[in-house]
């Protein structure tokens, strides 16, 4: 099962940069073993949250995208939840949405080379036809 | 929830048999941005709504004054916007009203498909603090 996901988190603004990096190592080594793996890690950096969350104002964010099936994620958030500095996360499962992002990008790609090109093609349709009664 | 109540108010009071109060027209010159909180009373976006101009079944207009509504458009068609994602707060917040609801697509004219996806976004954003649930972002 090869679904690709996107692992947003927050974590507690009061937290080190040597203790965040050793966080996100350990989730790093977490996905292998469960039969996915870490496409790219994003520090979005720190942020003032929208609401308040367990009486922070504000978090440092990461992402992360992960390849992989259900199991993972499971355990990811596993960890996440039992992982004290973590305030928040959300996963979102987004390779439907990129592939039907190339599927539109894939369309209108073509639809420019079409316009850009004579209609070419278009003649040896319109020929085809007219053959057909002349043999039978 | 007390601005919600009020802000439909004013706009009945435009619909009455009498005339339209004249700065009712003015606003809707400059396009359908809608800047959110430069008008006090209310958190709706400007544009739209107001009930100015009727259609064929208002009361007739004095002076045969006509009255320009510009279409409102999908902002997502026309830019060829495809991907509305969570992570673009920025650009979700422009169809969150200041109480931090999502404006509906009557106002902001986003096509029935972009409202789809742009109120999941704005629902996952929520949810993780990018955007409030309630209120200003503080």
């Amino acid at each position: 099962m090869n679904r690709t996901y996107e692992l947003m988190f927050i974590v507690r603004p009061d937290m080190t940069d040597e203790d965040l990096d050793k966080l996100i190592s350990t989730l790093q080594s977490a996905v292998p073993s469960a039969g996915g793996s870490i496409k790219n890690v994003e520090k979005m950096g720190k942020r003032r949250l929208a609401y308040t969350v367990r009486k922070f104002h504000e978090g440092v964010y990461i992402l992360l995208t992960v390849e992989g099936g259900g199991a993972v994620m499971h355990e990811l958030e596993r960890r996440l939840r039992v992982t004290e500095p973590v305030i928040k996360f959300l996963t979102v499962r987004i390779d439907e949405e990129q592939k039907r992002l190339d599927k539109i990008k894939a369309i209108r790609d073509s639809r420019k080379k079409v316009s850009a090109q004579p209609a070419a093609p278009a003649e040896d349709a319109a020929a085809a036809p007219a053959e057909t009664p002349a043999t039978a | 929830m007390a601005e919600e109540t009020k802000a439909p108010a004013p706009a009945g009071s435009g619909d009455a048999p009498t005339p339209a109060p004249r700065e009712a027209h003015v606003p809707r010159s400059d396009g359908p941005r809608f800047g959110g909180g430069d008008r006090p009373g209310g958190d709706r976006p400007r544009f739209g709504g107001g009930g100015g101009g009727r259609g064929p079944g208002g009361p007739p207009r004095e002076g045969g004054r006509k009255f320009f509504r510009r279409k409102k458009v999908c902002k997502f068609c026309v830019e060829k916007i495809e991907n509305i994602n969570y992570k673009d707060y920025r650009m979700l917040g422009q169809f969150v009203a200041e109480s931090g609801k999502i404006v509906p697509r009557r106002l902001t004219g986003v096509c029935s498909p972009h409202q789809h996806r742009l109120s999941a976004a704005i629902k996952q954003a929520r949810n993780i603090a990018l955007l409030p649930f309630a209120g200003r972002a503080s």
